[in-house]
């Protein structure tokens, strides 16, 4: 891993960004969107994550809702991370995520900003904040998959 | 007075923190820590007390059962309630519920109006939507001022011929404003309707006198008042409640059946206590109601509104703490620091070994009113100290969005 992404300064700075001002932050109103709204899992975190895929590729993601510091500057980034990606590719990086979160590896290549969270795993009581928008983005994979199938 | 090092030395988990394990307990409107004297009626059960009630022919079955039947007494003393009228259940959730079931479920009709407040907990507003949709009848809302303050103007303009059942918390648990419950029943029972009050933030800091406010059915749960867990009450009039069905059948709750399918139940209160229920935390509950009278319930209100009056005169020059309810007239404190998102804070806080209530407190559709969907809550009980206070106030002095951060990824 490159030196700059190892700095704890950076990645606070990187969460700093994203949290005052998080990236493809808004809703669509697009019916063709898929949508996860994730409000179940405490009574804080009530974010809304939505998805376009066209022939297999992200074309747009966006969020909206509200969230910590931790929720909102995870999903922002990892709305840029997936942007125009495959869902194949997507579930590679949300993978490689989790992999992170539970502190196995760090994958600075694939998961590029996302990196500022690699230590989040070690405080228990935050790791729902850091996955809440990954969470969403492998709902809506998963169902967009079982509509391919039918 | 309150002599509060005294106090803290009753009270084995303050005892830990003064012995210095840096901690300061916030948190007292979700639950309270308990007294020796709580612990050992929970103990004293277990270990020489350990059968059940109501049944036995044996000494000590009468025994308990009496000493059970005195917990009634105690908790009617301290409500000024007769003791048939006090019901046992499993907490100011059950009692709620309880009422929603068995009389508003039972009485309401399609039409009728259940006239409630914006700033209800989920325990209170839920069981009543349920009853709603069952029922037929409408839930309407008292409209709050912009502070979340419920008015007996707007209260009074809110009333109307069509409501048959008033429900509001007489203290709120996000904000802590004290309801004007004694001229809302007046009110209330001027247009024939009966009153039920979610006394869960209320019992445990204010003195509570049923017979003189004349309320008709009262929710609350011993944890949040020194008692054990597992334990709360629902007060009724004796009169509504022989008319209000119970919500279990079962053991301990019928006098006599038959295969016919005959069922005789019991008079209130024991029609509406099925099942064996929580001897040890009934127990402890009278423990701590002597707890509290020996202390005295004015003296608390006092003080504890003392406290927060403290907090909040010294947040205020920090120009960066909002504070939501500055006016409110209990221990309760809400508010957000400016640019960090409420669990942020409650994580930095934690840090500094303050315990504090981040989130939306199970009231929902204040949001609309307060204009903030999630905030910091502060509350305080009558242990708590003004040095607490005080590191309350310095923590946040320092408080930024770099620390709250670093807390979450270092």
């Amino acid at each position: 891993m490159s030196d700059y992404l190892k700095d704890p300064q950076i990645h606070r700075e990187i969460i700093m960004d994203h949290y005052q001002h998080p990236r493809n932050h808004h809703l669509s109103e697009d019916a063709a969107y898929h949508k996860a709204h994730m409000a179940s899992e405490s009574c804080i975190d009530d974010l809304t994550v939505m998805m376009k895929i066209d022939q297999g590729i992200i074309t747009d993601v966006c969020f909206d809702g509200v969230g910590c510091t931790i929720s909102t500057a995870s999903t922002s980034i990892l709305t840029d991370l997936i942007k125009g990606k495959t869902i194949e590719e997507a579930k590679v990086i949300v993978h490689s995520y989790y992999e992170m979160i539970n502190l196995v590896s760090v994958d600075e290549d694939l998961l590029q900003e996302a990196v500022a969270f690699q230590n989040v795993g070690k405080q228990a009581n935050r790791i729902k904040c850091a996955t809440i928008g990954f969470k969403a983005i492998e709902q809506m994979i998963k169902e967009e998959e079982t509509n391919d199938k039918q | 007075m309150l002599n509060v090092k005294q106090i803290r030395q009753d009270f084995p988990m303050c005892v830990k923190q003064d012995a210095g394990n840096g901690k300061i307990y916030f948190d007292n409107a979700a639950t309270t820590f308990k007294p020796y004297s709580v612990i050992e009626a929970v103990v004293r059960y277990y270990t020489h007390e350990s059968v059940n009630i109501h049944r036995g022919d044996y000494d000590l079955s009468y025994q308990v059962s009496e000493d059970y039947e005195q917990a009634r007494k105690a908790v009617a003393r301290f409500l000024n309630s007769e003791e048939r009228e006090v019901i046992f259940t499993s907490g100011a959730s059950a009692s709620l519920n309880l009422f929603a079931y068995g009389w508003a479920q039972k009485f309401l009709k399609k039409g009728d109006v259940i006239l409630s407040s914006e700033a209800e907990h989920a325990s209170n507003i839920l069981p009543l939507m349920k009853a709603a949709e069952i029922t037929g009848a409408i839930i309407e809302y008292i409209p709050l001022t912009q502070e979340g303050e419920l008015t007996i103007e707007a209260f009074k303009a809110a009333m109307h011929d069509k409501v048959k059942l008033v429900s509001i918390a007489h203290i709120s648990n996000v904000l802590g404003y004290v309801q004007p419950i004694k001229e809302i029943t007046r009110i209330t029972h001027e247009y024939g309707a009966i009153i039920s009050v979610d006394g869960a933030q209320s019992v445990p800091h204010i003195k509570t006198d049923v017979k003189d406010w004349d309320i008709d059915f009262l929710s609350f749960s011993a944890h949040k008042m020194l008692g054990p867990t597992g334990v709360g009450v629902l007060f009724g009039k004796f009169k509504l409640l022989e008319d209000m069905d119970a919500f279990m059948l079962g053991g301990g709750n019928n006098a006599r059946f038959d295969i016919c399918g005959n069922i005789q139940l019991k008079n209130p209160p024991f029609k509406f206590e099925a099942g064996t229920p929580a001897i040890e935390a009934v127990l402890g509950l009278r423990a701590a109601v002597e707890y509290l009278e020996k202390i005295g319930m004015d003296d608390i209100e006092a003080y504890e509104h003392e406290l927060k009056t403290y907090a909040v005169s010294k947040l205020k020059d920090l120009k960066h703490v909002i504070l939501y309810n500055e006016h409110a007239g209990t221990g309760i404190i809400t508010f957000n620091v400016d640019g960090i998102f409420a669990q942020d804070t409650a994580v930095y806080l934690n840090s500094k070994g303050i315990m504090v209530r981040a989130g939306n407190h199970c009231a929902k559709i204040l949001v609309e009113v307060i204009k903030t969907s999630e905030t910091v809550r502060a509350s305080v009980s009558f242990y708590n100290t003004k040095e607490e206070v005080d590191a309350l106030v310095e923590a946040l002095r320092t408080i930024t969005l770099e620390q709250c951060i670093d807390l979450s990824i270092m």
